[in-house]
């Protein structure tokens, strides 16, 4: 195996332009590193015949002296994207077979920006996990061990497959997708960078729904310089999607200077948990220091609502997938059940669903029916909605008395081992967002940067929320953060 | 707040989810843990404050209601698990 696809993007980006590499040779190098990681559980849909051809046209886009961005980048993306005649499955039974007749925003800013495709990731089914195992295609795996262990471990969720496959240089970088962590989370497990742009930002045109008003798309990438070139690319107003902001998008990449002197970074006192690992503690009091250093001015800062978020996601998240989770029925895309004689139309959509659904797409799916069903609107549903005014008003409260941005951990623990779980409650599974969901319930940006390791050499990382719609001021910062950090650790080959 | 088994059957049918009887038990025990955990937000006073409707304030666009596509009849159907005449077939809904 070359090295080829152990570059960043824009290492390959100046390398293509200089004509060093061809897309051809970055695309055939990741192709190979890929083939040989059926171990990691990354890449679910491969498309080598696409990404051959995609990785032709941009050589001769580049040679013409026409190369935009991405030109001849080999990326891998998200189950979650629909992608024209490639399946798009959300990691889940019930769209099995299902091929888009119709490409998603997202990727198609994508490929005219010249991406190459190298294949679909997994995920948790329907976006819906924090460790990736809950995917019908089975579990992504980190490529990341504790040292003189090989247990398998958790990349994280929902884009598991995103994080493990760019840690593990299987391709230059990917797309994720965040409805309550789920870009940053996975990120922080397998040491790469990770952002949740404003909501707005990215058009979800294509994106299979699952909360529609808490779901972004963003990149997932070796480095900030990269986040920001592929958001760069992402985002963007999109007249298909009612929620894409009609905003001009800055050249984020321009705006790294690693300058952040009379900066003001708030540190919310809420975040500091009972039971908070001493390790987390340290690195985030680490993070504090770096951005200090830097010439940042830090505040304590208060957000009260913190404690509240975890419960208002888990009404709002729900409900909205109840919803949005209701076209599966077997008519019209996916699986229908096989009925038997004298079963009629009810049977088919029951027997289907059931079917078709694994256990914690079907428990969020009849949770939110519960909590949106009569009598239960006003008391749960309503109610939720008020608390989330409160959780926004909390960091425009922050915002409004000079805070540029908010440093926090980014998750609770290093990533734990696959199956570990298992047995926990659905509510212990749900604590690993307690730092990220509120970031989705105010609609703000956030990054997680990698920034140390564990005792037992796992990637730990930190995010910063910043102001709507300054993710360009936000990366800056992650970029002086990636800078004094230094993080430049690799996990070793296994797989 | 304790869900019982008779109520995660009435959710379930509401989900349109088949769920068998000797599932419920487990399921009502699974959604009130849940209910359990959301209701901490009794805590809160949210006295006049309005329920969300927008996460950014931000006006919907509106467009003129034109037809701006159509005719793929053949990319509708193409996914659909049993398609006839240009239809989309469903078990027998009206005797």
């Amino acid at each position: 195996m070359s090295d080829l696809s152990k570059m960043k993007v824009a290492e390959a980006r100046d390398a293509l332009r200089a004509g060093d590499v061809t897309s051809l040779e970055l695309t055939e190098a990741c192709l190979s590193a890929i083939e040989g990681a059926g171990a990691l559980g990354a890449f679910v849909h491969k498309t080598p015949e696409i990404a051959r051809a995609q990785a032709a046209a941009a050589d001769a886009r580049i040679k013409a002296g026409d190369a935009p961005s991405l030109c001849g980048i080999p990326m891998g993306i998200k189950d979650l994207f629909c992608t024209k005649g490639v399946p798009s499955q959300s990691a889940s039974r019930i769209l099995e077979g299902f091929k888009p007749e119709y490409e998603s925003t997202v990727t198609s800013q994508l490929f005219d920006a010249g991406a190459v495709m190298l294949g679909k990731l997994n995920m948790d089914e329907f976006a819906m996990g924090s460790s990736n195992e809950t995917s019908t295609y089975g579990n992504a795996v980190n490529p990341w061990r504790r040292d003189g262990d090989d247990t398998a471990l958790t990349p994280g969720g929902s884009s598991g497959g995103s994080a493990s496959a760019v840690a593990a240089d299987l391709c230059l970088a990917a797309t994720g997708t965040d409805t309550g962590g789920s870009i940053r989370q996975p990120a922080a497990f397998t040491g790469i960078t990770g952002i949740k742009p404003t909501y707005g930002r990215c058009s979800r045109w294509g994106i299979v729904a699952f909360a529609s008003s808490l779901d972004q798309a963003g990149p997932m990438t070796k480095d900030v310089r990269d986040a920001a070139i592929l958001l760069q690319a992402m985002c963007g107003h999109d007249p298909k999607d009612s929620t894409s902001a009609d905003l001009p998008v800055p050249d984020f990449e321009a705006m790294l200077t690693g300058d952040i002197r009379g900066k003001t970074i708030g540190i919310p006192r809420e975040y500091r948990m009972d039971g908070m690992s001493a390790e987390i503690d340290a690195l985030w009091t680490q993070g504090v220091d770096m951005l200090r250093d830097a010439g940042a001015k830090i505040v304590d800062i208060s957000l009260p609502h913190t404690k509240y978020a975890l419960p208002t996601y888990y009404v709002i998240a729900p409900a909205e997938a109840s919803s949005n989770l209701a076209r599966y029925d077997g008519v019209r895309y996916g699986h229908r059940a096989t009925l038997a004689s004298g079963e009629g139309i009810n049977d088919m959509y029951e027997k289907t669903r059931a079917e078709g659904f694994g256990p914690e797409v079907q428990r969020r799916v009849m949770v939110g029916t519960y909590v949106l069903s009569a009598g239960f609107y006003d008391a749960y549903y309503n109610k939720a909605r008020k608390v989330r005014t409160l959780i926004k008003k909390d960091f425009e409260d922050a915002f409004a008395a000079g805070v540029d941005a908010i440093l926090t951990p980014a998750t609770p623990s290093p990533a734990f081992g696959l199956g570990e779980m298992k047995d926990a409650d659905p509510v212990q599974m749900y604590l690993n967002d307690v730092f990220t969901v509120t970031v989705n319930l105010a609609g703000l940006p956030g990054v997680t940067v990698p920034t140390g390791l564990d005792s037992k050499g796992l990637p730990l990382g930190l995010q910063l929320i910043g102001r709507p719609w300054e993710e360009g001021d936000l990366l800056n910062t992650a970029y002086a953060l990636e800078q004094a950090a230094g993080f430049a650790a690799k996990p070793a080959k296994w797989w | 707040m304790s869900i019982d088994t008779q109520t995660a059957a009435k959710v379930a049918k509401l989900a349109r989810i088949r769920v068998e009887p000797e599932r419920l038990p487990e399921l009502a025990q699974e959604f009130s843990n849940i209910l359990d955990f959301i209701e901490q937000l009794g805590e809160v006073d949210v006295d006049g404050v309005e329920p969300m409707v927008s996460v950014t304030p931000m006006r919907l666009k509106r467009r003129v209601d034109g037809v701006t596509d159509g005719n793929q009849q053949d990319k509708v159907l193409a996914n659909a698990p049993d398609a006839r005449e240009g239809f989309f077939a469903v078990p027998k809904v009206v005797e």
